[in-house]
């Protein structure tokens, strides 16, 4: 028995014969052998191409207009008062003019663009206050210092909604007329809710909320921003549940482009109120008034229109199915010349010669 | 000895310090040395940039994360390699060992001019002065193969005076002496130093030293005055300094990691230049929206915080985890070393360990292996294997149709049980032999007889029947137990007698005379008088001395037995012949009296002597050779044969004798008959070790030379001396052996670089006779001048210099103690696990680790450089491209594991096949898997991968809405979207480089992608937003953005595009120029189809002639010391018996052999 044990004992050393402790785990282990990876070139090939084509043809149904308003038609003379600082109170209004040689079919949107404006920089995208937009009351009186300069005026007023981001807030607003050949000019209803993203609207932003006051009240000790001219609980006249921070103009501009030249949704067609734009937007001429308040010529940028339907894979993009059909055609050429390279010059290599 | 006035002289502690912290001292003292690693440091100075809001591009914890859980692994890291160190030193530090007034003392406590007292088969733990011993005169017996790895016995002699002291304790401590000496060296045979004592001088040197790491052999007792403690020690001293040891990969990757440092410098330089002029051109009009003070909208300012934002933000170029990642792959590797079965030693249950953790991808690049023999090649045990008598050979067992059967461990062998004085232990597998023994063939019984009495061997006997021989030599205590066990037992002996115990009956020779040996001589004698009253002289030597003694009338005989002597020596056994002659009475008389003249002879002693010996040593009577197989441990020639395939070159560095490596040199299969040469270097002065290493250089380069470059080319010869290819025409094989003092010149500034090339141009090289730090000095040789990677194995204290400064020192935890293994980097029981350590634990640890460092290089430089792209389009304003928690987890959550487990379990061949083609090392050896070349490919691989990255979806995003036409070209999205592309791309990736998917690469790959895509919505969900808004800003993003069909459509693209071109390119290099690891895949993966099936290496046959050499290891001298009695305990004193012949009565003179305490008194007096 002693000796039992002993062994037992002797044997304490030796390691487990695991298969892991061994390095004997089963183990797939896959080679790039020509049986695999010659089809899986033809079949990505070719797949890529079939998906090439399917958005090339999804995307000729889309259509997008975009009409440069920067300094057209009479909008030139705005773009002039808007150069000076002093002029930044006037109002200004002008209008441009376009028409649509086919009709726009299906849910048509109305953007907004902005050339060379740039959202992305890092100030500027840091200078916000998620907190205080999340309608935090605390907040609301003491922005954080991300804001930078922009979270408080020098008497110590504070601003809501405060940073740069919101300070630079984009404030044209757009009429879009539609004048048929035979009647007088016809407003072409928009839906200016429901632009922004569901998220957005509903949990990321929300007004300031202390009972028994009224949303004015509620902002009462805040100051507007410093280029605003309205403050924020009446940026929208027309509906009082869309101002204060849930506005969502406000909501679409504070979602920072990442590039320089962008586009943000101002409105959706509304295909129910009229009969006439039942199918979406048809053929003929069409003006919008805008009223200019902008100013672009600091940075020298450009302001545009957009008018735009969709599909399923968003709006319309010439690059992606270029690029699918540019890899899928590359693809099979590739497995074409390993085809031909493999028969030629290869098997032989793999053998063993003991 | 008194310690208050040793202590005012600062000696060196005993105790060797290992263990660094304790539980206070660990938190401040380890993160002050990991902040002092310049990696950590730098992380530490982006930290504190980070917290400078000007600057800060990146929130604070974005780097603390990460650098908190670095810091904390490494930690724990170090704390439990520290517990480890805590719990083993003391194994060196606390052998007890009683001092002076017998109390126990600790061996860390002994002091610079202790007395310590020492007991048999104690390791000696400190230089000591060897006062007194239990022996006659002082002497002490020693082993010292700790020291240069030879095993025979060597006498220490105490001073007379001090022996004297004897064992009394008064005396001893009041010893008062006072000890000058030559300051600590590291020399191992000399010493010089005066003991002042009552007034008188008396000369101290080397033979009056016990050394630390030697081990008392045959001696009761014996106390000693320390001289030299712990560091101070010789043998420490000859242990080199422990270098910090970098593998040749962490070098270049510091290299790299320095080199991606100035790459990032240089992005954040175009980018700063960048962001000034962009400010100058454009940002100036933009800064209406922007109203910061003036100061900061300065172009050149914002320039230069420009610089600093980027460097923050392309910090993840060189992420903090790539050091943590390489410390956990390799602390994996080096536990997998450890669990591995098959390096698993059964009979010493001894497993393998990894006792570095730094250095194995390094294993996969040795080029050169330098070996210890004795211990390391050999088990240091001497086997009798075969003999010839009589012109017959006994010793290999034949099958009953004739033929030769293979000896294994369960051969059936011999049962001695007739013998109840037999060694248990003997095995001898030939049956006949001992059939002829019983039978009483006189020249079996004349070759017994032989080996029974001609010898210089010790015996103890401490009870009935249980022989313990005290051999000088291993070789001889192999013969006289051989001759033990065939029923010649040798049994006791005193100065003129020995006892034999023949087939169970006793009698006593007489010896009148040992011719005792010398290297000159090459064998010895002994001339007895047996019982019979004839007086016999009986020789062995080698065999080629032997022969020519021989009487004229044996020519027959001679012929048969040097013919077995050829078939001996090509199995690799060492060989002696035997040899006999009868003594007339008258001749003998007439010659001892001559001898007697000669002994007390003044001058010419010594030719006078061997010419008598020479005289006497004539005409005698063959009677057969023995072979003694000096046992190589198993496997050792099918490893070596393989090693030398993976074209590693094996040097043998050995303190043992020329004849005896040599030996081994045959038996191991590194010296073969094919050999055009074997260049002997034994010069004794430095110009001749310069002639005939030139000679030898010449000769090997001569034939070659003239068929290159003709006769002239003297000037491209230099050219070519050192190139490789050069190295590479030399077809015939040529072999080094040069002697320890050759070496000594040859190793000095002017003839290194000639030894060296001319060592490499030979396949084997053998040093003898080399001390421990000539080891050292080799290895350093060629690890300066060849920039190869070195690897050292050895077993002994005297090998611990060249494993420490070999790249990697590896300890063959043996017999031998501990010392070697303390100091290696990795240890095992058993010289043939070298071939698995390094083909297969090598090979993958550096296949993986390079594999890791490519992807991991790539990956980063993938994930950073988008930040570079979108700087073009964002005002070089130092923002982010991705969400910042996606920046702090990708490199330590979502891409880590994946590629741990590549790094960890990757296999591009299996273990049998790595075995099986050892050609396949060669990769780690050339180090094609991972160089500047390759980082390049992988750096320009990221870098295309980062651009495909940020233009695939700028394209698709800049103009594009979602499908409910609200936009998704807003930054948040295009971060999702780049992010996500880059974690399916990388993991694609990362699936590609996988060579061998186990269960774990599985879960980890497919564990990091769905974590990832858990933590995204985590992020950006309701629930976390509310809690810290402006942490966690993505809120709804991941909804918004993943739901869209469009997003996914750039997400297929962008993997698509960034994956197809590798996979041509690997498809194309595979199928076009397929490396020798792509073959060994194919027939893998082929057989694999078929069936998995095992095909060992076959046993390298040795088909060597060489006649061997004589199997002589001991010291000249041995003789004399018997014949005087000196080294023997009896009872009587025996000097007035000295050499009286034929007095019956001194036949029987009582020996005590025992260990009794009562004949010491008598040795005491003896001594006066």
């Amino acid at each position: 028995m002693a000796e039992n044990e002993e062994k037992a004992k002797a044997q304490n050393r030796c390691p487990d014969n695991s298969a892991f402790k061994q390095q004997r785990l089963p183990a797939w282990s896959p080679s790039l052998t020509a049986e695999t990876v010659l089809p899986f070139f033809y079949l990505l090939g070719i797949a890529c191409v079939l998906l090439g084509v399917l958005l090339q043809i999804t995307m000729q149904n889309t259509q997008e207009i975009k009409v440069d308003y920067t300094n057209a038609e009479s909008c030139d003379m705005c773009f002039e008062t808007r150069k000076y600082k002093v002029n930044a109170s006037r109002e200004c209004h002008c209008s441009i003019t376009f028409s649509l040689k086919e009709r726009l079919e299906g849910d048509v949107f109305f953007y907004y663009g902005l050339v060379n404006f740039h959202q992305n920089l890092r100030r500027y995208m840091d200078s916000r206050d998620d907190a205080q937009l999340l309608g935090r009351i605390k907040k609301l009186k003491n922005p954080s210092v991300y804001c930078g300069p922009n979270f408080q005026y020098a008497n110590g007023t504070p601003i809501a909604p405060c940073g740069a981001i919101a300070n630079s807030m984009f404030n044209d607003s757009f009429a879009l007329f539609f004048h048929p050949l035979v009647d007088r000019p016809l407003r072409v209803p928009l839906f200016r809710k429901g632009i922004a993203w569901y998220t957005d609207k509903n949990i990321k932003f929300h007004n300031p909320y202390v009972p028994n006051e009224s949303l004015p009240q509620v902002f009462q000790a805040t100051a507007k921003p410093l280029y605003w001219q309205k403050p924020v609980y009446e940026l929208d006249p027309n509906d009082s549940t869309n101002n204060g921070f849930i506005n969502e103009d406000l909501i679409v501009w504070m979602r920072e482009a990442a590039f320089p030249n962008f586009k943000k949704l101002y409105g959706i067609l509304d295909r129910q109120s009229s009969k006439m734009f039942e199918q979406g937007l048809p053929a003929g001429n069409y003006s919008v008034s805008i009223s200019y308040n902008f100013p672009v010529q600091y940075f020298r940028g450009r302001k545009q229109v957009v008018l735009s339907t969709v599909s399923w894979f968003g709006g319309q993009n010439h690059f992606l199915p270029i690029a699918y059909l540019v890899t899928g055609c590359v693809t099979v050429l590739v497995a074409v010349v390993l085809t031909v390279v493999y028969i030629k010059f290869g098997k032989k290599g793999l053998k063993m010669e003991d | 000895n008194d310690r208050g006035y040793n202590e005012k002289f600062l000696y060196a502690d005993n105790r060797i310090k290992t263990s660094k912290y304790n539980i206070f001292t660990f938190l401040p003292i380890n993160l002050f040395e990991q902040f002092q690693r310049v990696a950590n440091a730098y992380f530490l100075f982006l930290l504190i940039l980070q917290l400078i809001p000007q600057i800060s591009s990146l929130s604070w914890f974005t780097t603390i994360v990460p650098l908190v859980l670095v810091l904390t692994i490494t930690a724990v890291k170090d704390a439990t390699d520290d517990y480890v160190s805590i719990a083993e030193g003391p194994v060196s530090g606390h052998l007890a060992s009683p001092v002076l007034s017998l109390q126990n003392e600790k061996w860390m406590n002994v002091r610079v001019g202790d007395i310590i007292k020492l007991e048999n088969n104690q390791f000696v733990a400190a230089d000591l002065l060897l006062l007194s011993s239990s022996e006659p005169y002082g002497l002490c017996y020693i082993e010292t193969a700790e020291l240069d790895g030879e095993t025979n016995l060597k006498v220490r002699q105490a001073l007379s005076v001090t022996s004297e002291l004897g064992a009394d304790i008064s005396k001893l401590a009041d010893f008062d002496g006072e000890v000058v000496c030559e300051p600590p060296n590291n020399k191992l045979d000399r010493f010089v130093g005066t003991l002042t004592w009552k007034n008188n001088k008396y000369p101290l040197d080397n033979e009056k030293l016990l050394l630390r790491g030697c081990v008392m052999r045959n001696t009761e007792w014996c106390f000693g005055l320390v001289v030299f403690t712990g560091p101070q020690t010789k043998l420490m001293q000859n242990c080199g300094r422990t270098a910090f040891k970098r593998t040749s990969i962490e070098r270049l990757m510091n290299t790299l990691v320095l080199w991606i440092f100035g790459f990032l410098l240089c992005m954040g330089v175009i980018l700063a230049i960048g962001n000034s002029i962009w400010e100058e051109k454009v940002g100036g009009k933009f800064r209406v929206y922007l109203l910061w003070d003036e100061v900061l909208n300065d172009a050149i300012f914002s320039g230069f915080l420009t610089f600093w934002s980027y460097i923050i933000i392309l910090n993840t170029v060189v992420p903090i985890s790539l050091y943590v990642s390489v410390e956990v792959i390799r602390l994996g590797h080096s536990y997998f070393i450890n669990w591995d079965r098959r390096m698993y030693y059964r009979r010493r249950d001894m497993a393998a360990e990894a006792r570095t953790t730094t250095l194995n991808e390094e294993l996969g690049q040795v080029e050169y292996i330098f070996s210890d023999k004795t211990g390391t090649l050999t088990q240091n045990i001497m086997v009798f294997n075969k003999c010839s008598i009589n012109g017959r050979t006994y010793g290999d067992i034949y099958d009953e149709f004739g033929h030769k059967v293979e000896i294994t461990e369960k051969s059936p062998s011999v049962d001695f049980s007739f013998n109840p004085l037999r060694d248990k232990k003997f095995r001898f597998h030939d049956h006949s032999l001992v059939e002829a023994v019983k039978l009483g063939d006189p020249a079996v019984e004349e070759f017994f007889r032989v080996l029974a009495l001609c010898h210089t061997v010790m015996p103890e006997e401490k009870n009935e029947g249980e022989l313990v021989y005290q051999a000088q030599s291993p070789d001889e205590g192999a013969l006289v137990t051989a001759a033990r066990n065939f029923g010649f037992v040798f049994r006791a002996r005193t100065p003129e007698t020995i006892t034999l115990y023949e087939m169970g009956k006793h009698s006593t020779y007489q010896l009148l005379a040992i011719l005792d040996f010398n290297n000159i001589r090459k064998r010895m004698s002994v001339i007895v008088r047996n019982p019979k009253g004839q007086i016999k002289l009986y020789s062995k030597g080698a065999d080629t001395i032997l022969f020519d003694r021989l009487a004229p009338s044996t020519e027959d005989l001679i012929y048969t037995t040097s013919e077995h002597l050829n078939e001996f020596a090509g199995e690799g056994l060492r060989t002696l012949a035997l040899a006999y002659k009868d003594l007339e009475e008258d001749v003998f008389a007439e010659w001892m009296v001559r001898l007697h003249e000669a002994s007390i002879a003044l001058e010419n002693r010594e030719e006078c002597l061997a010419l008598l010996y020479e005289e006497i040593e004539q005409d005698m009577t063959l009677l057969g050779a023995t072979a003694i197989e000096d046992k190589l441990q198993e496997g050792v020639a099918e490893t070596i044969a393989c090693l030398t395939l993976a074209s590693i070159k094996i040097w043998v560095l050995t303190g043992d004798k020329l004849e005896t490596a040599m030996n081994i040199g045959y038996s191991c299969n590194m010296l073969r008959d094919e050999m055009s040469d074997v260049f002997v270097i034994t010069g004794h002065t430095a110009l001749e070790v310069q002639q005939q290493l030139r000679t030898a250089k010449e000769k090997i380069l001569g034939p070659t030379r003239e068929i290159v470059n003709g006769e002239k080319d003297a000037e491209k010869m230099d050219l070519y001396r050192n190139d490789s290819v050069f190295e590479e025409t030399i077809t015939s094989e040529y072999a080094l052996i040069i002697n320890g003092h050759s070496l000594a010149h040859a190793l000095e500034a002017d003839l290194e670089r000639l030894l060296l090339d001319t060592a490499c141009l030979c396949k084997t090289v053998v040093c003898c006779r080399v001390t421990p730090l000539q080891k050292a000095q080799v290895v350093d040789l060629v690890k300066r001048h060849k920039r190869a990677v070195t690897l050292a194995i050895g077993d002994g204290a005297n090998d611990v210099s060249m494993i420490k400064t070999a790249h990697i020192g590896v300890g063959i935890s043996g017999q031998e103690g501990m010392q070697a293994v303390l100091a290696s980097d990795y240890s095992f029981a058993q010289f043939r696990y070298l071939q698995r350590l390094l083909l297969v634990h090598g090979r993958w640890s550096y296949l993986r680790m390079c594999r890791f460092l490519c992807y991991f290089f790539y990956k980063n430089f993938a994930f950073t450089l988008v930040h570079f792209w979108f700087g073009f389009f964002c005002g070089f304003s130092a923002q982010t491209v991705y969400d910042q928690w996606f920046i702090t987890l990708f490199n330590i959550v979502y891409t880590s594991l994946p590629v741990l487990a590549m790094g960890l379990f990757d296999q591009d061949v299996n273990e049998q096949n790595s075995l099986r083609h050892p050609k396949l090392y060669e990769l780690g050896q050339l180090n094609v898997l991972f160089n500047k070349r390759q980082f390049f490919m992988c750096t320009l691989h990221g870098i295309y991968t980062s651009f495909v990255l940020f233009f695939i979806p700028y394209g698709a995003f800049s103009s594009n809405v979602r499908d409910d036409g609200s936009h998704i070209a807003d930054q948040q999205s295009f971060a999702v979207t780049i992010a996500t592309s880059l974690v399916i791309v990388v993991s694609v990736q990362i699936g590609l480089d996988t060579n061998y998917w186990t269960a774990v690469n599985h879960f980890y790959v497919w564990g990091s992608l769905t974590i990832y895509f858990c933590i995204l919505f985590a992020m950006h969900s309701n629930g976390i937003f509310t809690i810290f808004p402006s942490h966690f800003p993505f809120l709804g993003t991941a909804r918004n953005t993943l739901t869209q069909t469009g997003v996914w459509l750039v997400i297929l693209l962008t993997t698509t595009v960034c994956v197809m071109p590798v996979l041509v390119v690997r498809f194309l290099r595979t199928d076009l120029y397929p490396t020798m690891t792509d073959k060994v895949r194919h027939t893998q993966q082929a057989s694999r189809r078929q069936r998995p099936q095992e095909q060992n290496l076959k046993r390298v046959r040795r088909t060597s002639s060489r006649r061997s050499a004589y199997a002589f290891s001991h010291q000249e001298g041995y003789g004399e010391l018997i014949t005087s009695g000196r080294n023997m305990k009896v009872a009587v004193p025996v000097f007035s018996l000295l050499r009286k012949r034929g007095d019956p009565a001194t036949g029987t003179t009582v020996v005590a052999w025992s260990s009794g305490s009562g004949t010491r008194e008598s040795e005491n007096t003896q001594g006066q």
